[in-house]
């Protein structure tokens, strides 16, 4: 037995051997994301940045780029995007966190959240308002905006830029469903900027409503929509179901699992299912979707400029879907005389309940007896159904 | 003008993003349509249903022989009256009330509620 052969060999299978021996072939780049994940764990634990999804991804991206622990193979996956191998050799050969990522590469843990989102979200606002889903649509302006600079700036193909596009929906899940979809080796940047963005909704948003806005605007109090039953509320997601996916088939897998998970909160008959969806099933899918994410930021991958230029992308699609939103509010108020608070348009960039409270904030601090909630809530529901409809678009016309 | 990465020309790109924001307000204004319908369907039903109610009130018989009314149910030793739930278990009411009392920082026993009622 020889001591000093076996400790050689511990060094040479370390990740510090695979870090210091190929630092200039890509070891700088796996120092470089550890170093990007310890940022977005201080983020989303001390920042508390949408923590429950940031800290997964950061530890998921962790994980990928310590070497030699054969969690995540970026080679696979390539090979799999080819068309040269399949879901059973990745089982096989694969690591855990190639196997975990399967379920993004299916849509699978897109679609479970989205079940989990409908059952928490409550229609009804939007439902005593029915126009209020016109802001949902107005507020994905910067959906289209940021695909159209993206396409425009030649950098990224046009299936790349539908998926930095549909960062402007403000939706994680159909930001990564699209993107899975379209522009893979882009989903870690995407999924980072679009939770990002998300957590910092309250300092995004307030300047441009401020900007948009009168006082005297954001002052109208709006006046209390009517009672929804409970039939109406159980009738609605069997006919948005229906009617959206006979528009739009590509956006039957979204809106499907968001309104069977909203019938069975609403349905009063499978209060145990919607429980198990609502928290553990939620939580379990979570867990796996964000360090399945993680994982995807390979440092070949993610420390492009690329990269950079999906961060910008990003913020100014979040900043336009604001500003539709916003301008859709404008000319509600202007059509019903006054009747309609601007601000709540700017929920209809979905992120649920984030930019709801946010109107809700920002109409109170210009007359603190005005309680916008309720009323921004339905064009933030309406902005969930807008951004799946808008990821369907983008599917048919570049998913082939 | 071909572009280095994307396929479609700046005017091609312009027009499907164009196209798309059409198709999401197309798509959105006819769930509202249908929305609407189904709204204006429900409140009519329930319009009917209130007005076949009153309109079994309206005839009313002969006065019946006044009957005493029921004796309102004893209220606990300490308490301050009744306290009327409109859609609201219990359990909730309860949580409520103790944080009202928490947020006013007084004894929950020298707090008096009338009724709580969900608003919807």
């Amino acid at each position: 037995m020889n001591i000093g052969e076996i400790l050689l060999k511990l060094w040479n299978d370390s990740g510090f051997a695979a870090i210091s021996s190929g630092f200039m072939d890509g070891g700088w780049q796996n120092l470089a994301m550890i170093a990007i994940a310890c940022c977005l764990l201080y983020l989303g634990i001390v920042k508390k940045f949408e923590p429950l999804l940031l800290v997964g991804i950061a530890f998921g991206c962790l994980l990928s780029n310590l070497p030699g622990t054969g969690l995540y193979h970026q080679e696979l996956w390539d090979s799999f995007m080819a068309g040269e191998l399949g879901f059973g050799t990745i089982l096989h050969d694969g690591g855990l966190l190639d196997i975990f990522y399967i379920g993004v590469k299916t849509s699978l843990y897109p679609c479970l959240i989205f079940m989990g989102v409908g059952a928490m979200t409550d229609f009804g606002p939007l439902l005593s308002n029915p126009k209020s889903l016109l802001l949902g649509a107005a507020a994905q302006l910067g959906v289209f905006a940021a695909f159209f600079a993206a396409s425009a700036s030649g950098f990224f193909t046009a299936m790349e830029a539908a998926a930095i596009g549909i960062i402007g929906g403000a939706d994680g899940p159909t930001a990564i469903f699209l993107t899975s979809q379209l522009a893979p080796h882009l989903l870690g940047p995407i999924a980072v900027a679009a939770y990002s963005y998300m957590a910092l909704i309250p300092l995004i948003q307030p300047p441009f409503m401020k900007l948009l806005t009168t006082p005297k605007q954001r002052q109208i109090k709006m006046v209390q929509t009517r009672n929804v039953s409970k039939a109406e509320k159980i009738i609605f997601p069997i006919v948005v179901t229906i009617f959206v996916a006979l528009l739009l088939p590509d956006t039957a897998p979204l809106i499907g699992c968001l309104m069977f998970g909203n019938l069975l909160r609403e349905s009063g008959v499978t209060d145990r299912l919607s429980d198990t969806v609502q928290n553990a099933l939620m939580n379990i899918v979570t867990i796996l979707l964000s360090t399945a994410v993680g994982a995807t930021m390979v440092g070949s991958n993610f420390l492009t400029a690329q990269t950079l230029l999906i961060v910008v992308l990003g913020v100014c699609a979040f900043i336009l879907s604001t500003c539709g939103g916003l301008l859709g509010g404008l000319i509600m108020c202007w059509a019903t005389k006054g009747k309609v608070n601007p601000l709540i348009g700017s929920a209809g960039v979905s992120a649920v309940p984030m930019a709801a409270r946010v109107a809700n904030k920002e109409g109170q601090k210009a007359n603190p007896s005005n309680f916008l909630l309720m009323h921004a809530m339905g064009p933030n529901v309406a902005g969930v159904i807008g951004s799946a409809i808008a990821a369907g678009f983008l599917l048919s016309v570049f998913g082939g | 003008m071909a572009l280095l990465a994307s396929e479609y020309t700046v005017g091609e790109s312009a027009l499907l993003a164009l196209l798309g924001y059409g198709v999401v307000f197309f798509g959105i204004i006819l769930l509202m349509i249908v929305v609407i319908i189904m709204g204006k369907i429900f409140v009519a039903a329930e319009r009917r249903k209130s007005a076949a109610a009153a309109a079994q009130a309206m005839p009313q018989p002969a006065p019946a022989p006044v009957e005493k009314a029921p004796e309102p149910a004893p209220v606990a030793p300490g308490a301050a009256g009744q306290l009327k739930l409109h859609d609201v278990e219990p359990k909730t009411a309860a949580m409520l009330m103790a944080i009202v009392a928490d947020k006013m920082g007084k004894p929950l026993n020298e707090l008096r509620f009338i009724s709580i009622k969900e608003v919807k």
